[in-house]
């Protein structure tokens, strides 16, 4: 399994065909604390870059993109109730959905875990 | 530096911890506590007696509710309810209100006995044109005036508000490339410094809307937008000046490059309080902008009174426009509706509203452009730039001021929290400036600054208010910098600490329920 971030704080971890999304723990620190979270349908097709998912912290409501194309498999539903997860855990609990990864060559315009700490520090 | 307490008396203010001394009532002098007026009044009694229902047969179809959970309450008990709350509320009548962008400026009392004269006040919108001639020469004047400040070709009274406005203009947009046989341009482009509303308004009228990003110094990044445009783009809405307090400079050269590709150009002119009298939209190439009445031109609003929002349109866009009009007619008015409509408003894309728009504000707003004048309009736009740029350089040095190199503001100074400890945000120096008793600035908007402040005085306030306002601003500024922990925690003296905003937008409790009713439920 490995990680992936893209220049918008999202992340994807990749397992086999499986990618799960969500967004690092800088872009939960930034939006503040989260208070409504919207994730795709189940069946949805994205592209890399769409809008898939919706936050909304006490500040500003965001647009989270996709990483990669794919098809959405589930939300995560547990977000619905609990949006704190997000910033509890967000690159655990806190993952937005799953997909089935259609271009998995997609994965190498990313950034790896250390290329993303890197572009963080910068900012 | 106030200008009332010339004697330097100061009332003493407890320490935190004698505050807490409750008193019986939960009153403190003045300052009066008031539940909710669920909770004070009773089902069981009533301020109105009623004679007793006649017997009769409901022709309602066993629809009629028996009890509608109204609290019963006497006419005095009623008026303290309110006149309670009310004093719990901040209003520009109680002292100056930075909110940028909202241009929260003085409504003058003159304004408000002309509104009030029968003639106006008392009409039916229904009133036969012939009986409202004069109600007619108040929304042509109006008009007059308003064309003539912008320098466009007409002006749609009827939009009542700056967002209905923005639908008003984009919906004209829409129209005039459907007229062309090009309503396949679906995207709209929108500068990141643009009024958030844009979009919203863009995406409602089924527009595709695209980021244009914003330079170093906080405008349009005119190349940017050059490079987007193409035969799939309807048009740019622009706010000019724009959310970061700045002149779009490049203006002209934005408009020429739209039009040069087929587009149409929408200016959000809820900031145009800074440029009137100064500068003409229409000489910009501007095909569309709203007029925001209850801001530029001192209408009541936010609470107060309803928002007016009529929409100057170019030549281009003239012939779309939304009905109803006022038209002269030999020596008197008559209105264009569906059935006159006619040749020369054949092209219009409907009705927003029922009549002709807020009445009652076009009385306002001719009053106040009567009694200004041309020059008087003029200075209103210099001194409300100039007092925004007194607020800009007296804060610079305690605050950061993200755009203060790119030359002076408009009518707004912006601000950021970069620079504060860890742990202080811009949230803490709004809550601490409702203890020095000032309403809060517009916060976290635009979203291109971070942790944005933006403080509009507008040109209401004379250099002593100003001046109490800095020193309150720059103060609460100097103990945030120091991580003064009473920061953290403020509001302390107002009628309720700070808030749990999370906890409220995450479990919003959005009316009231009957505890007993509520309890039985769990």
């Amino acid at each position: 399994m490995s990680r992936y971030y893209t220049e918008d704080h999202e992340w994807v971890e990749v397992d086999g065909d499986i990618g799960t999304v969500g967004i690092s723990d800088y872009a939960q620190g930034q939006l503040g604390d989260i208070v409504f979270v919207e994730t795709p349908d189940e069946g949805k097709d994205v592209s890399k870059g769409d809008e898939a998912a919706v936050v909304e912290s006490v500040k500003a409501a965001s647009d989270v993109y996709s990483p990669v194309s794919g098809t959405v498999i589930e939300g995560n539903a547990a977000l619905a109730d609990t949006p704190e997860l997000v910033n509890e855990d967000p690159e655990g609990d806190g993952w937005f959905f799953k997909l089935t990864l259609s271009d998995p060559s997609e994965l190498e315009s990313l950034m790896d875990e250390a290329a993303y700490a890197a572009f963080v520090a910068k900012l | 530096m106030s200008t009332i307490n010339q004697s330097g008396w100061r009332p003493t203010t407890p320490e935190a911890g004698e505050a807490s001394g409750a008193t019986f009532t939960g009153n403190r002098a003045l300052m009066l506590e008031e539940p909710l007026i669920f909770e004070i009044g009773s089902s069981d009694t009533t301020g109105v007696d009623f004679g007793e229902m006649p017997e009769g047969k409901s022709r309602l179809g066993g629809l009629e509710r028996k009890s509608i959970g109204l609290p019963g309450l006497s006419e005095p008990e009623t008026v303290r309810h309110y006149t309670r709350l009310s004093r719990q509320n901040y209003a520009i009548d109680l002292g100056l209100f930075p909110l940028g962008s909202c241009t929260m400026k003085h409504n003058p009392r003159l304004n408000e006995r002309v509104a009030r004269l029968p003639g106006f006040a008392d009409l039916h919108p229904l009133t036969p044109v012939d009986s409202a001639q004069g109600a007619f020469e108040v929304i042509d004047q109006l008009a007059h005036w308003l064309i003539t400040l912008t320098g466009m070709h007409s002006v749609a009274m009827s939009p009542k508000a700056g967002a209905h406005g923005e639908l008003c203009g984009v919906l004209a947009i829409r129209a005039a490339l459907e007229a062309r046989g090009e309503g396949d341009r679906k995207i709209l482009l929108v500068p990141i410094s643009a009024h958030g509303t844009n979009p919203a308004t863009a995406a409602f009228a089924n527009f595709t809307v695209e980021d244009i990003p914003a330079t170093d110094d906080g405008r349009v990044d005119l190349e940017a937008l050059k490079a987007r445009l193409g035969p799939d783009i309807a048009g740019v809405m622009i706010t000019n000046p724009n959310t970061c307090g700045l002149f779009e400079r490049d203006m002209k050269a934005i408009s020429d490059a739209v039009h040069a590709a087929g587009g149409y150009v929408y200016c959000d002119g809820a900031n145009f309080n800074a440029i009137v009298g100064r500068v003409r939209p229409g000489d910009l190439g501007i095909d569309a902008m709203h007029i925001n009445l209850h801001k530029t031109f001192s209408t009541p609003h936010g609470g107060g009174g309803p928002g007016s929002g009529p929409v100057v349109l170019s030549e281009a866009l003239t012939p779309y426009a939304p009905l109803p009009f006022v038209e002269k007619d030999g020596a008197g008015y008559r209105l264009v509706e569906e059935e006159t409509a006619g040749e020369h408003h054949a092209g219009t894309f409907g009705r927003m509203v029922a009549f002709h728009g807020q009445m009652g504000m076009f009385t306002r707003a001719l009053t106040y452009i009567l009694s200004h004048g041309a020059d008087g309009l003029r200075q209103v736009a210099e001194d409300s730039v100039l007092n925004a740029n007194y607020i800009l350089r007296s804060m610079e040095d305690v605050l950061d001021a993200p755009f203060a190199k790119s030359g002076p503001c408009m009518h707004e100074a912006i601000f950021s929290d970069e620079g504060l400890p860890e742990g202080f945000s811009t949230i803490d120096i709004a809550k601490a400036l409702i203890d020095e008793g000032y309403h809060p600035m517009t916060m976290y908007f635009p979203l291109v600054v971070h942790g944005a402040m933006l403080v509009e005085p507008t040109e209401t306030e004379s250099k002593a208010a100003l001046d109490q306002f800095i020193g309150a601003f720059r103060s609460v500024a100097a103990r945030a910098r120091n991580g003064d922990p009473s920061v953290k925690t403020a509001p302390h003296f107002a009628p309720r600490r700070r808030l749990d905003e999370t906890l409220a937008a995450r479990k919003p409790v959005l009316a009231w329920k009957d505890p007993d009713v509520a309890q039985a439920a769990e």
